[in-house]
């Protein structure tokens, strides 16, 4: 028998239908399951959308929900939004690879260690894109061990944070990976981006030992790379290189309005 | 070792010839995916049902398998059998598999399942072979989950997600140990499983390969 076994004839017979079943296996797993895998990963994202809005409860209806959600596709060079790309399938994480969709990053600029950075980027809008409630912006940079990817959720007026969430990153965990809890990111609610300056430049940023303005939040305790990462990733994508001129024009906005009080307000979401 | 019964290849690998515990192989996965239960419990479970299938479907063709490929014969099945299962974590268990990540994909690499293949499944009958390869799977489970509700008990105060010790940074009064969340703190109760399990089942524990030498000098070593 083990003689019969060691033959040439026999090694490549069998070691030639032992590839055909288990490829035939795989394959029909990998496509069988695709679709729900794919579902998966787009509820997935979308929860992730929903949860930094706030409009997220266990056990809700992820696709109802997202109804009041408009991806529009920025243009974070004039802060226009483009029609050039479908805002359902662009990932601006995507077209950063793309040398034709993307710019390299100098060292002084590139303060969130990205290397590149895409020219066009996908927003979400809560309510009526119009006038939207709120903005929601696709943020990403390095912490500590690797890339922090993640959302930030901003009011209509373009400086007040409703909520900041990670969906995926790799810090040390029971420290860095502190970003993720519930109670560290309840503090973001209500902060602002920019204080009640008119400037480009964003204040926000995380401090050591208690926030006490309004563009402060407190760093995570024992962690402070991961602390850094957070504030140079928002400093840059808030700032001018990110969604700077885009946030610029919802500021502007309610700059000129908050003088005439807030009549103007209410007629334009009528 | 006597020919094997069914009752003995199913229950032996949990106390008496534990992967983890007397072989030391796994050990790597045993670091990585210990620090919550649940996630312990899904991996477990991965693990049991690789070992169990390829310990079975080695077994069935173990009489057409050439001795000079057998390995990568081996190797094929279990990589098989490991995608499969990584494909209906993602299709049905999303969250899961996300936050085992890589670790599903290395259960390829997990010595316990090679081994069985090799020791077990090569020289004996398919049923009694997927029955080794659940005992063994529930052995390397049965530390996970050991090792598993230490660290999350410790590291974060509670088991299976459950609030067990309220921490002080959600109003209570436990100090989590920062340690358990992190692989290293795997080694030390992998290391205190070993020592009950030899403390109760002394003929666990190894000769020393080397006598030390009495000294014989009268004065110490210069």
């Amino acid at each position: 028998m083990a003689q019969s076994n060691n033959s040439i004839k026999k090694i490549l017979t069998v070691a030639f239908a032992l590839c055909i079943v288990c490829s035939i296996i795989v394959s029909t797993a990998a496509v069988a399951l695709r679709s729900k895998q794919q579902l998966n990963q787009e509820l997935d994202r979308k929860t992730n959308i929903l949860n930094v809005a706030d409009l997220y409860e266990p056990g809700d209806d992820v696709a109802e929900e997202f109804q009041k959600v408009t991806p529009k596709v920025v243009d974070l060079r004039s802060g226009e939004y483009t029609d050039e790309f479908d805002p359902d399938s662009f990932s601006g994480f995507e077209a950063a690879r793309d040398p034709a969709q993307s710019r390299t990053l100098s060292g002084e600029t590139d303060i969130a260690g990205l290397a590149r950075q895409e020219n066009y980027s996908t927003v979400y809008l809560v309510g009526d894109p119009q006038d939207p409630e709120q903005l929601i912006l696709p943020i990403r940079g390095q912490g500590l061990w690797g890339l922090m990817r993640g959302y930030l959720a901003v009011e209509g007026d373009g400086n007040t944070i409703v909520g900041i969430t990670y969906y995926s990153h790799s810090e040390t965990p029971g420290l860095g990976a502190k970003v993720d809890t519930p109670s560290w990111k309840s503090q973001w609610e209500g902060k602002q981006i920019y204080g009640d300056g008119n400037d480009a430049q964003p204040e926000i940023g995380l401090v050591k030992g208690g926030a006490s303005e309004k563009t402060e939040v407190d760093a995570l305790s024992g962690a402070t790379l991961t602390s850094n990462g957070v504030t140079n990733m928002l400093q840059f994508w808030l700032g001018p290189e990110g969604f700077g001129n885009y946030l610029a024009k919802f500021r502007s906005g309610t700059d000129q309005e908050a003088v005439n009080t807030a009549s103007t307000d209410e007629t334009e979401g009528a | 070792m006597s020919a094997p019964t069914a009752k003995g290849v199913l229950t032996t690998p949990i106390f008496k010839n534990n992967p983890i515990a007397l072989q030391i192989l796994g050990i790597c996965s045993a670091l990585a995916v210990t620090s919550s239960m649940s996630v312990s419990l899904v991996m477990s479970l991965a693990v049991i049902f690789v070992t169990a299938f390829s310990n079975f479907f080695v077994s069935l063709i173990r009489n057409h398998i050439p001795s000079s490929i057998r390995i990568i014969v081996q190797m094929t099945i279990i990589a098989s059998l490991v995608i499969v299962v990584d494909q209906i974590l993602k299709a049905y268990a999303y969250e899961m598999s996300k936050q085992l990540s890589v670790f599903v994909g290395l259960i390829i690499t997990n010595c316990i399942v090679m081994g069985r293949a090799e020791g077990f499944a090569m020289t004996n009958t398919p049923g009694l072979s997927f029955l080794d390869g659940v005992g063994n799977g529930i052995g390397y489970g049965f530390i996970l989950m050991t090792v598993g509700f230490f660290r999350e008990l410790f590291g974060s105060g509670s088991v299976f997600g459950f609030t067990v010790l309220e921490t002080v940074s959600s109003g209570g009064w436990y100090v989590p140990n920062g340690l358990m969340l992190l692989p290293p703190s795997a080694f030390f109760i992998i290391g205190f499983i070993i020592w009950v399990l030899r403390a109760i089942n002394p003929e666990q524990v190894e000769e020393n390969e080397f006598e030390m030498k009495a000294n014989t000098q009268p004065k110490e070593a210069v």
